[in-house]
Order: structure tokens, then C-alpha cells, then sequence
């Protein structure tokens, strides 16, 4: 009884009252609207701008709160594509469906490039399981490596916005240029099956929004772990007097570091849940332009907002698909003047023009609600005590909202 | 290089020199247990360098720096703070975005490490003893406020508070009255005697009038070296002292 109290406790303290709203208000439009209201060619869609929602939530944690900005997440994108996609080709290039290839059993792609041998680091992605286990290993290594390199030197601001940048270009330029091991500029392409599994039927399309949602509620769950552990009050601490901090005995770069990696598996996640969706990965959605795009998607919907994050990815994708349908060209200036605006108006983007005009109607609308089931019920029901619900709150708000409370 | 001694803090023959500017030549002094010291000089005579220094900021060219008969010019900031240094920043150096409460918290000297932040608990302990540092730091109230929202001295406070919270051996403090009307030093030459019991402190001042009231030992720095050193009224006598920084 008592550690069911303390577990009811912890919830709440994880997950306030508003919190809790947001997440409830975002699991229904994902999981019951949208699933009823479109076919599953649209559903599909929703689906592939989700998998760039978990880079943004991890974008939030890690420039939002950490104040580190990352211009090269679609490295860790684009990892975690490539390597489920390295699963898939495997499995949809076996003797039989490749024999008129020169080398049979080997992605097709390799065969074009007068490649005869299986490449050794190809030789694992036969198991699904080590796929799923390097999904989340490799990311975080590369993310590791990065973060040590330059949090322990205290490369931070915009030269580290510049190197992660230079990564991204890097990769694509690798990816591209080794085109006889990643299939170069057509991305990994044509997959087909998951265990004998069609993923191009609509049923699988199905199964892989669901499945995404979850992962995606997964992330935003960790997300909000941390943000309501000392960690995320100690990232914020960080991003406004970092010196401090360090001299208040904490080592400074290993909370820059575990975010980063923490960001890096978000992003890796969403990645591999792009390739199975979508059924393609390719450079193109590894280098700096897809990678900044992904900070827009996280600072529209507000960079303190792990909801609005989702949102943001959600409302970006849908405005680029609708606007360059029918102005292809101009889609890159209308998403450029949409950063620009977004900074420059609303600071705090969706979250925040949320929590400014929308929020305190809805709060009202609520208490009138919750007041009336009050005085039904009696005392029954006895409202949570003011001060500590204003304590939690006030570590994640952006500046805009402190006035409401 | 250099022997143990009884002192808490033992600086000898500290150099730092920036492209060839010896910013600190040569330094030489000691602190002793409960000792509260009080460092002076006129603008660029290396104070806030000492303490760089010490608390590891700044890396030292030459010399050591012995805290506890421990070698700090080799460590890192953070083992530094752990062994029982703490800094006072010169501007107050507080999280803006953060409660009062969530201020002390954070330098509360437990779950200091990644994962240890991430499973840290808000337990009984540390409530009470944000409680009872928030009182002494005349801030009992505001608990709930967000830090940027305080009055300068406030701020002053809070810092002072936070590294309170940590509950060094050694306190530095920078310019801790600089900005503060004259009631807000009262308290603070209040709150910094009642702080400075079972440690000592070493502050870097302007105010003479503050010196005198907290002061065991003045340390006067010149051109990062020492000028004279001893009680308020011996240094405030001594000519040289009277040349270049007091005045005539």
C-alpha cells in the first residue's frame, strides 16, 4: 500500500497536472484522430514527420535546456536509418531474389559497384537483434567521442554549432563518395521485408505507426524524466552560468556529454523508424540542410517544450508538403523566414504562444470544470496544494508564461 | 617543492604570467584555521587573479598552492570544490531561471555526478537545510521566487547562500558588498560573521570601512605582489600603502 502511494507520489511529481494534460492531448490526437480521420497514405506521412519529432524532442534537452546547440543530428539520423536499413537490404538481397546479379546474395548495389565479397562490417546486420542493439550503441559512441572531444575542451556556442555542422557534411560526403558499401547518393533503397514480413503492405504501414507513436511516447517519457530530475535544473543552471556550476563541484562537460548522447539516440531512433516507414534511407537526409531543419522543427514548436517539439515537427512537415506542392522553389525561403520569425516574435515558439494567450483560457475553463465535480463530491476530492505545483513549474517555463502562474 | 605546514591555505611563490605580464609574481602568504583575511589593492593588482588561481580557474605558472596540504594547481575545478574550496563570484553569479529554492538546491554537495543527478531526491535533509540556509541568508520567504527577480544585494546573498549550501573549509568571496546600499552591508557584515565560525575566508574588498569591521589580516596586493600585511591598523599606517592605494 505504501510503495503503491509512493509510486502514485513519484508519477505525480513526474508528471504535473499540465504536463500530463499536454501529453494526454498529444497521445489522442495520435493514436485515435489522426488514425480515424486519415487514409493510411496520410497516416504514413504523419508517421515519417514523426520520426523527425524524436529529433526534436532530443533537440529540446539538448538546446532548450542544455543550451547546446547541435547542427548535426541528422548524423545521428541518418545512423540509426542506415544501419536498420543495412538489416533490411540484407534480408531483401538473398541468393534467390538477387541471382541475376554477377554476385549473388549481396545488395545490389555493391554488385553495380564491382564489389564481389560481403563487406566484414556488413556481416553482423544479419542479426536483427545486434541491428536493434547497434541502433542505440554506435550513436551513442559517435555522440561520446564528439562530446569529449569538445565539452572537455570547453568548445561550446557556435564553434561547437560549426563542427557538428562540418560532421554532417562529412558524413554525407562519405556516404556519397563510398557508394560500393552505403550505396551512395540513391540511399539504401528498395527494402522490402522484416523477418519475412512485407513492410510495403498497409497493414505493416499500420503496425509501423503505432509502433512509432510508442517509441516516440517512450522518448518523450525519458524526456520528461530528465527534465524533472536535478539533471534538467542543472542544465539549465549550465546554459545560464555554466562557471558557476562548475564551481559548485560539478563537472560540467559530462552533463554536456550525457545529453548529447541522450539526443543522439532520440535522433537514431527516429531515424530507423524513417527507414522502416518510408522504406529508403539516403544522404539526403543526413547533411546540414536536413539537420537544420530539424532545429526549426524543434524551436517552432518551442525549444523549452518537449510536446511542442512534436507539434512543431508535426506542423513544419505538413506546411512543407502543402507549400512546396505548389511552390517547390520558394518552400526554402518561406521555411528560412519561418526561423527568422520564430526567433524573433515568439522566442518560445507554439509552446509559448500556447502558454501566453491560449493557456490561461483553458486553465479557467478547467478550474470551472474541476470546481463543479469539486462541490458534486464534496470534500472528497481535495485540491493539490498550491505551492508545490508552482515549485515544478517554474523550473521549465519559458520566461513568458511566469506571469500566469 | 614546498613542505606541509599547519595552514589551511598555503600559497608560495605563486607566478601567473600572460604573455609575459605577470599578472600574480611571486606571491607568498598563508592562511590560518578561522582566519578571515581580507585582500586589497588598487584596480589590477592581481586579487581576483589570487583567487582564480586557487579555486583552479586559472592555471599558475610557478609556485603552489597547498590547501590542506593538498596541491590544487594540479586539479581540476570541480575536485577542488570537493576538497573544501568555495568561490564567490564577483558579480553575483545565480541562475536566473531557476526558484530560490532550486538555487540552493543545486549546491547542495550530494548526486553530483551524471547519474547521481538524475536519481537525486528532494528529501527531508536537503529541504531543511535549504530552509535553514535560506534564514540566515534573509531569504526565508522568497523561496519560491525566480532569481532573476531578486534585488542585487539579494542576489549577492543567494550566491553566498549557495556556496553556504556546500559548506566549504575555505570561502572566497569577491567583492561580496560591492553594488549594496548601506543597510544590505549591515546585514552583510552580519550574516558574514555569523558564517565565517568553523572556516576561514578570504575577501577581496574595496570598502574600508567594511575591512575594519571583518578583518584578522589585510593583505595588501601591488602589481601582483605583496604591498604590507597585518592588522587593519597597522596597513592602513603604513606609507607605502597610504602612496598607492588609500590616498592621502
Amino acid at each position: 500500500m505504501s510503495l503503491l502511494l509512493k509510486s502514485r507520489a513519484g508519477i505525480a511529481s513526474l508528471l504535473p497536472k499540465k504536463d500530463l494534460y499536454g501529453f494526454l492531448v498529444l497521445a489522442l490526437i495520435l493514436v485515435v484522430v489522426l488514425p480515424l480521420s486519415l487514409d493510411i497514405f496520410r497516416l504514413n506521412l504523419v508517421g515519417k514527420y514523426l520520426t523527425y519529432a524524436f529529433v526534436a524532442v532530443g533537440l529540446v534537452l539538448c538546446w532548450g535546456y542544455g543550451g547546446i546547440l547541435s547542427l548535426g543530428q541528422g548524423v545521428f539520423f541518418g545512423l540509426g536509418g542506415y544501419i536498420m536499413a543495412m538489416f533490411l537490404k540484407l534480408e531483401a538481397s538473398d541468393p534467390e531474389s538477387t541471382k541475376i546479379q554477377s554476385t549473388p546474395g549481396i545488395p545490389d548495389f555493391m554488385d553495380w559497384n564491382q564489389i564481389t565479397e560481403l563487406p566484414f562490417f556488413w556481416q553482423p546486420f544479419y542479426s536483427f537483434t545486434f541491428t536493434l542493439i547497434a541502433l542505440i550503441i554506435v550513436p551513442t559512441i559517435i555522440a561520446y567521442i564528439v562530446g569529449v572531444a569538445m565539452f572537455k575542451r570547453r568548445v561550446g556556442g557556435v564553434y561547437f554549432a560549426i563542427i557538428t555542422q562540418a560532421i554532417a557534411a562529412i558524413l554525407t560526403i562519405l556516404i556519397i563518395g563510398q557508394q560500393g558499401y552505403t550505396g551512395g547518393v540513391n540511399g539504401m533503397t528498395d527494402l522490402r521485408t522484416l523477418h519475412g514480413w512485407d513492410i510495403r503492405t498497409d497493414s505493416a504501414k499500420y503496425v509501423f505507426y503505432f509502433v512509432c507513436v510508442f517509441m516516440l511516447f517512450v522518448c518523450l517519457f525519458i524526456a520528461q524524466f530528465i527534465r524533472k530530475s536535478k539533471l534538467g535544473r542543472l542544465l539549465v543552471a549550465m546554459r545560464d552560468k555554466e562557471d558557476r556550476v562548475r564551481f559548485s563541484g560539478y563537472d560540467v562537460s559530462n552533463f554536456k556529454i550525457f545529453v548529447f548522447c541522450i539526443g543522439a539516440i532520440f535522433a537514431a531512433i527516429g531515424g530507423a523508424m524513417f527507414t522502416l516507414q518510408v522504406g529508403f534511407m539516403s544522404p539526403t537526409l543526413v547533411g546540414i540542410v536536413p539537420s537544420i531543419e530539424m532545429v526549426i522543427f524543434c524551436a517552432v514548436g518551442g525549444r523549452l517544450s518537449i510536446v511542442g517539439a512534436v507539434y512543431g515537427a508535426l506542423l513544419v512537415n505538413f506546411a512543407k508538403t502543402s507549400f512546396s506542392e505548389s511552390f517547390p522553389e520558394l518552400w526554402l525561403f518561406a521555411m528560412g523566414g519561418l526561423f527568422i520569425a520564430v526567433v524573433m516574435a515568439f522566442p518560445n515558439g507554439l509552446a509559448g504562444v500556447y502558454a501566453t494567450y491560449a493557456a490561461p483560457k483553458v486553465d479557467a475553463f478547467f478550474t470551472k470544470l474541476f470546481s463543479k465535480t469539486v462541490a458534486k463530491n464534496s470534500s472528497s476530492m481535495p485540491l493539490p496544494s498550491k505551492p508545490t505545483s508552482t515549485k515544478t513549474e517554474s523550473v521549465s517555463l519559458p520566461q513568458g508564461v511566469i506571469h500566469e502562474q | 617543492m614546498s613542505s606541509n605546514t599547519d595552514f589551511v591555505l598555503a600559497v608560495e611563490s605563486l607566478t601567473v604570467s600572460f604573455d609575459g605580464f605577470k599578472a600574480v609574481n611571486d606571491l607568498t602568504f598563508y592562511v590560518d584555521e578561522n582566519e578571515i583575511r581580507v585582500i586589497i589593492g588598487p584596480n589590477g593588482a592581481g586579487k581576483t587573479t589570487v583567487l582564480d588561481l586557487i579555486c583552479g580557474r586559472t592555471k599558475a605558472t610557478e609556485g603552489s598552492i597547498k590547501f590542506r596540504n593538498k596541491e590544487l594547481t594540479r586539479m581540476k575545478e570541480h575536485d577542488i570544490v570537493k576538497a573544501g574550496v568555495g568561490r564567490k563570484f564577483q558579480t553575483p553569479s545565480i541562475y536566473g531561471d531557476l526558484s530560490v529554492f532550486e538555487n540552493l538546491e543545486i549546491s547542495f554537495p550530494r548526486g553530483r555526478s551524471v547519474f547521481g543527478a538524475l536519481v537525486f531526491k528532494r528529501d527531508e535533509e536537503v529541504i531543511s537545510k535549504v530552509h535553514e540556509i535560506a534564514n540566515m541568508i534573509f531569504l526565508g520567504d522568497q523561496l519560491d521566487k525566480q532569481a532573476e527577480l531578486l534585488s542585487h544585494g539579494q542576489k549577492q546573498w543567494l550566491e553566498i547562500g549557495m556556496l553556504l549550501m556546500q559548506d566549504p573549509d575555505l570561502l572566497m568571496l569577491d567583492e561580496p558588498v560591492a553594488g549594496m546600499s548601506v543597510g544590505e552591508r549591515q546585514q552583510t557584515a552580519e550574516l558574514l560573521r555569523s558564517i565565517i565560525k568553523d572556516r576561514s575566508v578570504i575577501v577581496i574588498e574595496h570598502d574600508m570601512q567594511f575591512v575594519a569591521q571583518i578583518a584578522d589580516k589585510v593583505t595588501v596586493l601591488h602589481q601582483g605582489k605583496i604591498l604590507a600585511e597585518g592588522s587593519v591598523d597597522k596597513v592602513k599606517k603604513d606609507p607605502k600603502v597610504i602612496e598607492v592605494y588609500l590616498g592621502h
